[in-house]
C-alpha cells in the first residue's frame, strides 16, 4: 500500500536496529510511549520482539478511552437512559466498563445507543431526528476535541437545539506531569504523542528536558516511525543533549496546528480538575465548554449522577497506565479481566496496554520462524 | 543466523512471564461461560460471546453427536450407508443491495458453501421469508430473483419454503434463512482434527472484499470505494480442489469472523498451532486502504465466496495449481502453515520482521453483514 509500506520496510528496519543495538550496549533504557496509537502500533507489528533487550518500553496513559474513570460512565448510561434520548458513541467506549455495566448492556436494555465515526455524524443524527435529544460521548485529548469543538459551533450556527455534548476532552501535559513526578517512576525518556502534537505542536512539551531532565522526541505510528525516535532518544543520551526534537515532522508543525487550538479555545475552557482512571484527579487536565455554548452541555441539560466510584481493589490500571508495572505484572490480568469482560479501562480499547498486550503480544517471543510458503524442493545432486 | 530482525529478542528471561501465559490459557480453556443477562450485538458476532451463547443455551438444551462438532452443519449418515451434509443459516445484512450482490444471492451462496466446505456436493436449498408489513412487492421480487440466479449458477434447487409477514417495525424489511441438504462422495473425510503439523494453509483468493463492500455501501461512513461484494458458490471449486488433492484435511468458508476467526477455530479444535505470514496474504490495495482508514483488520473482515483449506505439505502444490485453474481461485496464495507450539494459538509474522498473536474477535466491529 503506497504511503504505507514504506514505513514498514524490514530492511530500513534492520538498518535502524543495528543502530539502536550498537548505542545502547551496555546500558538498560528505558522509555514511555506516551501514545496509545503507539502502544497498539507497538504490539500489533512485533516491535518489542525486534528490539534489543537493552531497550524497554513503557505503556504510557495516552489512551483515551483508557483514563475515563467509571463514575462519568455511570454518567453516561444515565443520560442514554433518559426517555427520548438518542446517545452516540465512539465504539471503543461501549465496552467500557462503569460500576452500572457499559453502553451496551445499557443498549440491550432498550436504550438508544448508537455507533458513530465522527461527532459530525451525531450532529447528522440530531437534524434528522428533531423530536429526540441527541447526545455525544465526546473523550480523546487535543487530537478529537477539535471535531468536537467545530461540531458545537455548527449546532450553534444551524440552531440545532435537539444536541448537546457530554465533554470528558482532556489534555495531555497535566497527566504527563503527574507520571513524571511519582515516585516510582524510572524512565530514561518519552517517545512523545503524535497525533495531539499536529495539534498542539511541540512546544508544550519543553517542561520535560527543561524540569524534568528528561530527552522527548515526538514519534509519528509506523514502525519505523517508532524505532527511528528510539534512535533518536539514544542518540541524544549519547551525545550528552537533552531536549524535545520531533521525528513525526511530515505531520507535526512545531508550533501546532494555529486554526485548531483558536477553535478549542473559542469553545472549550479547563475544567478546575477532572479524575484521571488510576491516576486520581489531576488539576486543570480537562475540558469543558464555555459559558456560551452552556446551552450544548449534556451536564446542565440532563440530571447526571455524578458520582464518583471507586476502582475495583484487584485492579491495577494506575500502575500499569504509570509504567510501575507491565500488564501481564497485574493480579488480574488474563484471568479475572479480559477483553470480553474487562475489569479496567486498559483491557477494552485496543490502544490500552493491556488490551494490546493481550491480543497482539502473549506468545510472540519463540516463534520468529519464517513460513516456508511453497514446498521445499528435494535439492539436486551436485 | 537469520535475516529477521528479530534475533535479538530470543536471549531474555520470560520465566514469570510464561507462567502467567499458562495460566491465562488454562483459563481460555475452560468453556466459554454466558455471563450476560440479554443479547447483545456480540452474541451475533461469530467470536467469544457466540460462543458462550452456543454453548450454554443452543447446545444445553438441544445436545447431541452431531451438534457437537459445532461445524457449519450436520454430517448425518443414511440407512444406506452414503452420508448427507445439512445446513442453516439466515441473511440480515444491511443494506440488502450492494455493489455485485444482495441479500438474495447471499442467502443461496451461504448456504452451498456451507456443504461444499463439508465435502458435499450441493443439492437442495430451502428458502424461509420473514417480511414486514408494507414491503415493497418489486423489491421482493428481485430478490427472488437473484436466489433462482444463484441457485442456477450453484446447480442447486429451492425445493421448499415458507412465507411470514410480521407487523411493521418487528424486522427491517425482509429477513431471509436458507437450509441446504448436499451428498457427502464416500472417498470424501474432512476433519480439522486430521490437520498435522507441517500442513500448509491456503486462501482461495483475496480476503475481506464482502465486509468492506457492505461496510461501504451503508454509505454512513462517508468512503468512497469501487468494492464489489464476493459473493458466489464454492462446490464446483471445492470439487477441483478435492480431485487434485485428495488428502485436503480441513475446508472452511471465511464469512462472519474472517479467516482469523476460522484459523482460531481450527487451532482451538486440532489443538494446533497456526502461523502466518503477513507478506503473502492476498488482499487488495483498496481493501487494506479502508482496513487501515476504519481501523479493523481485514483478517476479521467477511468474505462470501472464499475458502481456506489445509493440506498436507506434498499435496499444496497441487492444490494450488486447481484452486487457480478455477475463475473463483486464480489468486489463491499459501498463506501459513501448522506447527505444534504453541497449540490453540495463532500467530502472525509481520511484514516488520516482528510477530504477534492473532486472537479470537471480541466485541462486534461490523454489525449485519451477512
Amino acid at each position: 500500500m503506497k504511503f504505507v509500506d514504506e514505513y514498514r520496510d524490514p530492511a530500513a528496519a534492520r538498518d535502524i536496529l543495528r543502530h539502536i543495538t550498537q548505542l545502547a550496549e551496555g546500558n538498560h533504557y528505558k522509555f514511555m510511549e506516551v501514545c496509545g496509537g503507539h502502544t497498539h502500533t507497538i504490539y500489533k507489528h512485533g516491535i518489542e520482539n525486534v528490539l534489543p533487550e537493552t531497550v524497554e518500553l513503557v505503556h504510557g496513559p495516552g489512551c483515551p478511552v483508557c483514563v475515563i474513570p467509571m463514575g462519568r460512565v455511570d454518567d453516561a448510561i444515565a443520560v442514554a437512559e433518559t426517555p427520548g434520548v438518542i446517545f452516540t458513541s465512539f465504539g471503543d467506549m461501549m465496552r467500557v466498563p462503569g460500576g452500572n455495566g457499559n453502553l451496551l448492556e445499557a443498549k440491550a436494555r432498550g436504550a438508544d445507543v448508537r455507533m458513530v465515526y465522527s461527532p459530525l455524524d451525531a450532529l447528522r443524527i440530531a437534524v434528522a431526528n428533531p423530536d429526540k435529544q441527541v447526545v455525544f460521548f465526546a473523550v480523546g485529548f487535543e487530537t478529537t476535541a477539535p471535531s468536537t469543538a467545530v461540531t458545537v459551533m455548527k449546532a450553534m450556527q444551524k440552531g440545532v437545539t435537539n444536541f448537546s455534548l457530554f465533554c470528558n476532552h482532556v489534555t495531555i501535559v497535566p497527566p504527563l506531569k503527574a507520571i513524571l513526578d511519582s515516585p516510582d517512576l524510572r524512565l530514561n525518556g518519552f517517545l512523545g504523542p503524535g497525533h495531539v502534537s499536529t495539534v498542539i505542536g511541540n512546544r508544550p512539551y519543553r517542561f520535560v528536558p527543561e524540569k524534568y531532565g528528561l530527552p522527548l522526541v515526538t514519534a509519528g505510528f509506523e514502525p519505523l516511525d517508532i524505532l527511528q525516535a528510539i534512535l533518536m532518544l539514544l542518540r541524544q543520551i549519547d551525545e550528552g543533549r537533552c531536549e524535545v526534537e520531533n521525528q513525526y515532522t511530515r505531520a507535526v508543525p512545531e508550533h501546532g496546528n494555529l486554526k485548531a487550538l483558536e477553535i478549542l479555545n473559542e469553545v472549550f475552557e479547563l475544567r478546575p480538575h477532572f479524575e484521571w482512571r488510576g491516576l486520581g484527579f489531576i488539576s486543570q487536565s480537562a475540558l469543558k465548554l464555555r459559558e456560551k455554548y452552556a446551552p450544548w452541555d449534556a451536564e446542565l441539560r440532563f440530571s447526571v449522577p455524578g458520582v464518583r466510584v471507586a476502582d475495583p481493589k484487584a485492579c491495577q490500571c494506575g500502575e500499569v497506565l504509570k509504567g510501575v508495572i507491565k500488564p501481564w505484572e497485574c493480579k488480574v490480568f488474563g484471568t479475572a479481566c479480559t477483553p470480553e469482560t474487562p475489569i479496567g479501562t486498559c483491557m477494552v480499547s485496543s490502544e490500552g496496554a493491556c488490551a494490546a498486550y493481550y491480543n497482539y503480544g502473549r506468545f510472540t517471543k519463540h516463534q520468529t520462524v519464517p513460513v516456508e510458503l511453497t514446498r521445499s524442493k528435494t535439492p539436486e545432486p551436485v | 543466523m537469520s535475516e529477521g530482525p528479530g534475533d535479538e529478542g530470543s536471549r531474555r528471561d520470560y520465566s514469570h512471564e510464561d507462567e502467567v501465559l499458562e495460566r491465562i490459557e488454562a483459563w481460555r480453556r475452560r468453556r466459554p461461560k454466558l455471563k450476560d443477562e440479554f443479547i447483545n450485538s456480540a452474541h451475533g458476532a461469530g467470536g467469544k460471546a457466540s460462543a458462550a451463547l452456543i454453548d450454554a443455551v443452543f447446545l444445553e438444551a438441544f445436545r447431541n453427536k452431531s451438534l457437537e462438532t459445532m461445524a457449519d452443519g450436520a454430517v448425518l449418515e443414511l440407512p444406506s450407508g452414503e452420508r448427507v451434509a445439512f445446513s442453516t443459516d439466515g441473511y440480515v445484512v444491511k443494506p440488502r443491495r450492494f455493489p455485485g450482490g444482495s441479500v438474495g444471492d447471499l442467502a443461496v451462496n451461504g448456504t452451498v458453501n456451507d456443504l461444499a466446505m463439508m465435502g458435499a456436493v450441493p443439492q437442495w436449498i430451502s428458502a424461509g421469508f420473514i417480511i414486514e408489513d408494507g414491503f415493497s412487492i418489486t423489491e421482493l421480487r428481485d430478490l427472488v430473483a437473484d436466489m433462482a440466479a444463484a441457485a442456477l449458477k450453484a446447480g442447486v434447487q429451492i425445493v421448499t419454503g415458507d412465507t411470514k409477514v410480521v407487523n411493521k417495525g418487528a424486522c427491517d424489511g425482509v429477513y431471509i434463512t436458507t437450509a441446504g441438504v448436499g451428498v457427502i462422495p464416500p472417498h470424501i473425510h474432512l476433519d480439522a482434527k486430521a490437520v498435522r503439523p507441517g500442513d500448509k494453509v491456503i486462501v482461495s483468493g483475496k480476503i475481506g472484499d464482502h465486509g468492506v463492500a457492505v461496510l461501504i455501501a451503508r454509505g454512513d461512513l462517508a468512503l468512497e470505494a469501487d468494492i464489489p461484494t464476493d459473493s458466489a458458490p464454492l462446490g464446483e471449486l471445492v470439487e477441483h480442489l478435492l480431485a487434485a488433492a485428495p488428502n485436503t484435511r480441513f475446508l472452511r468458508d471465511p464469512t462472519r469472523g474472517g479467516v482469523a476467526t476460522v484459523l482460531n477455530e481450527l487451532a482451538r479444535e486440532a489443538e494446533v498451532a497456526v502461523v502466518m505470514e503477513e507478506s503473502a496474504l492476498p488482499i487488495r490495495n483498496i481493501v487494506n486502504g479502508a482496513c487501515e482508514i476504519l481501523g479493523i483488520d481485514p483478517l476479521y473482515v467477511a468474505n462470501e465466496g472464499k475458502l481456506v483449506a489445509v493440506v498436507p505439505g506434498e499435496e499444496v502444490e497441487a492444490a494450488l495449481a486447481a484452486l487457480k485453474a478455477h475463475p473463483f481461485g486464480v489468486d489463491a496464495a499459501v498463506i501459513g502453515e501448522i506447527r505444534d507450539d504453541p497449540p490453540g494459538i495463532v500467530l502472525l509474522n509481520t511484514v516488520f520482521g516482528g510477530n504477534r498473536i492473532v486472537d479470537m474477535l471480541v466485541g462486534d466491529p461490523l454489525p449485519r453483514i451477512c
